[in-house]
């Protein structure tokens, strides 16, 4: 974690340290029992541990809820309605679920970058700030914002034109800036939702590459449909697959485990075939 | 191929087999060999040309007619109110019958009064009201009945709000006032400023409130920061068209705040809830009048007016670019 700067914004999570060793460093504990939409179920058992200072990728054909399951780890499926949710994700312990915890919080805890790069329309030093003016952040505003166009990599490209809008960059470098407007706060894990789907190879290598930079600071979660990108840069790797036994879609977790093991010598028929690209 | 055509000797099977391949031969070199050229022609006797062009022109022809109108306005309003059009119409009163010259100084204020106390109350309520409509609980009952209600009120005939405001302030302040003339146009401008911003807002690009929740705003972080700021074009916009409707209402202001020869500040005191001149029912009075200076001033008031609407219009409109949507 970098040198928090930001004042906590709240003290509901106060970094406790689990009793069990071996799972010490695991920072989110992810166990999905049964997921709706409505009437529909879309996930059940998945149950993803989320090591800190890792890049854990989710892998899958369409629609196998990996998106879904995502969102669950900091509360952005709240906004769907008719979602409910049986299971828990502790993070550093605690259920977020817990009625006791403010959805609000916890994303200022674990941030998140979207599929399509989605830049506020206002400058780009203001989208950076975001974050530090929803907090109140008294401090240093411009240092931050310079530290975290830094981090994502994104200085030296707009270093000269701070106050022009941030829809007037290229996409590669609106994500970017979305990833830098995500890290100004000083999150402890981002989620990233397909971030190089709607980028081209360039600008998707240039991310890959930041994410193995960032994930000496930062815990990733990463869904991604380009499971050459999940193997370039995920320590762990979950493979979902649907089930449509029962009538409906419902995705659940196949298997979990070292991303090499994972592409080089899959447990389960399902990973081995979806590897092999007899399906997607 | 000529070679062939000129050798000497050919039976009638092999000239027609010749014949048969220098068809094929000169169909694989022009693959256009058969089309009639014709055809491709533009020609304006084909029946499908011809409905085309009669359509084209019948078009124009109509646009045109539908021009007639707004512009002949336009032409008597310049030619009619351009002659009398001076400095001294916006500084002096309006005069009495057979009085020469004057102006409608007053009436200008009083429009841009009226007008601006019809904003003050409607702009807040209108965007607060679309915001609660697009954003906080889009599909209730309530939302559902304001937006009906709205709908409503955007044709609600202009003299029915002037006798509301009658009822509802002139008689309960002892008075006609500039204050029941603003009242009285912000029941025209309201529901125009809540449907617009309703849709303004409802027009940002939902990854940018996910983006806003996804960073830990809160809901009313969300509204104050990303949706009104991104909004604020089209808003801004729908404010403008409502402000241009209500400074050429006439009907309202006559039962409200009826007309006043004077300004509405006397000795240093500016008043609000006395009679207060607006530029429409000036219109109203002097055109009736059968004296030639107040009809000639009236026909001036109706340029000036027109001329004040147009520019709100423009204004509006430029920002109506700046929304963004995608």
């Amino acid at each position: 974690m970098a040198t928090g700067m930001v004042p906590n914004p709240s003290p509901n999570v106060p970094p406790t340290k689990l009793p069990n060793k071996a799972t010490d460093d695991v920072i989110m504990d992810c166990d999905i029992k049964e997921l709706y939409y409505g009437t529909f179920k879309a996930v059940r058992d998945t149950k993803i541990p989320i090591k800190k200072n890792a890049i854990t990728a989710f892998i899958g054909p369409s629609g196998c809820g990996k998106s879904t399951v995502l969102r669950c780890l900091n509360r952005m499926n709240d906004l769907v309605r008719g979602f409910r949710f049986n299971g828990h994700v502790r993070y550093r312990g605690k259920d977020i679920y817990d009625p006791a915890i403010d959805p609000v919080a916890v994303r200022r805890y674990i941030g998140m970058v979207f599929q399509q790069p989605n830049p506020f329309a206002t400058s780009i030093f203001n989208n950076v700030a975001f974050g530090l003016r929803i907090n109140n952040f008294k401090g240093n505003k411009t240092e931050k914002v310079v530290q975290a166009l830094k981090r994502a990599a994104l200085w030296d490209e707009v270093k000269d034109k701070l106050h022009n809008s941030g829809l007037s960059l290229s996409g590669g470098q609106q994500q970017r800036l979305c990833i830098a407007r995500a890290v100004a706060t000083d999150p402890e894990v981002l989620l990233m939702d397909e971030p190089c789907s709607a980028l081209d190879p360039i600008a998707t290598r240039r991310i890959e590459e930041l994410m193995l930079e960032l994930k000496e600071r930062y815990t990733i979660a990463i869904v991604t449909h380009n499971l050459q990108q999940a193997q370039r840069v995920a320590d762990k790797t979950g493979f979902l697959y649907v089930d449509t036994s029962q009538g409906g879609r419902t995705g659940y977790l196949v298997e979990f485990g070292d991303s090499k093991e994972m592409f080089e010598n899959p447990k389960e028929k399902h990973t081995r075939e979806y590897i092999r690209g007899e399906f997607s | 191929m000529s070679d062939d055509n000129k050798a000497p000797i050919f039976s009638a099977a092999q000239e027609a087999e010749a014949r048969l391949h220098q068809a094929e031969d000169a169909a694989a070199k022009d693959p256009f060999a058969g089309i009639d050229f014709g055809e491709l022609e533009l020609s304006i006797y084909r029946p499908r040309t011809m409905f085309s062009i009669i359509l084209s022109f019948g078009v124009t022809v109509v646009t045109l007619l539908a021009l007639i109108p707004l512009f002949a306005v336009l032409w008597m309003l310049i030619w009619r109110g351009g002659q009398k059009l001076s400095v001294v119409l916006f500084t002096q009163l309006p005069p009495a019958p057979l009085e020469q010259g004057g102006g409608f100084g007053n009436a200008i204020i009083g429009t841009l009064i009226m007008v601006g106390i019809a904003a003050v109350i409607t702009v807040p309520l209108g965007i607060l009201t679309g915001v609660y409509l697009a954003q906080a609980h889009s599909d209730s009952k309530l939302a559902g009945a304001v937006r009906f209600s709205a709908k409503v009120l955007t044709g609600f005939p202009s003299i029915l709000a002037g006798v509301f405001a009658y009822g509802a302030i002139v008689l309960a302040t002892g008075g006609y006032s500039a204050i029941a003339g603003g009242s009285a146009l912000s029941i025209l401008m309201l529901p125009t400023i809540i449907l617009t911003a309703e849709s303004a807002i409802a027009m940002v690009p939902a990854r940018m409130k996910e983006a806003s929740i996804g960073m830990g705003a809160t809901g009313a972080q969300t509204v104050w920061m990303v949706l009104l700021p991104t909004a604020m074009p089209g808003i801004f916009t729908g404010v403008m068209l409502a402000i241009a409707r209500a400074a050429g209402e006439t009907a309202p202001l006559l039962f409200t705040a009826l007309f006043s020869n004077y300004w509405l500040s006397s000795g240093g005191h500016f008043n609000l809830m006395q009679p207060t001149a607006s530029l429409a029912v000036l219109i109203y009075n002097f055109s009736g009048m059968p004296f030639k200076n107040q009809v000639e001033l009236a026909w001036a008031a109706a340029l000036v007016l027109v001329v004040l609407v147009l520019i709100t219009n423009l204004i509006g409109q430029s920002f109506s670019k700046g929304q963004v949507t995608q």
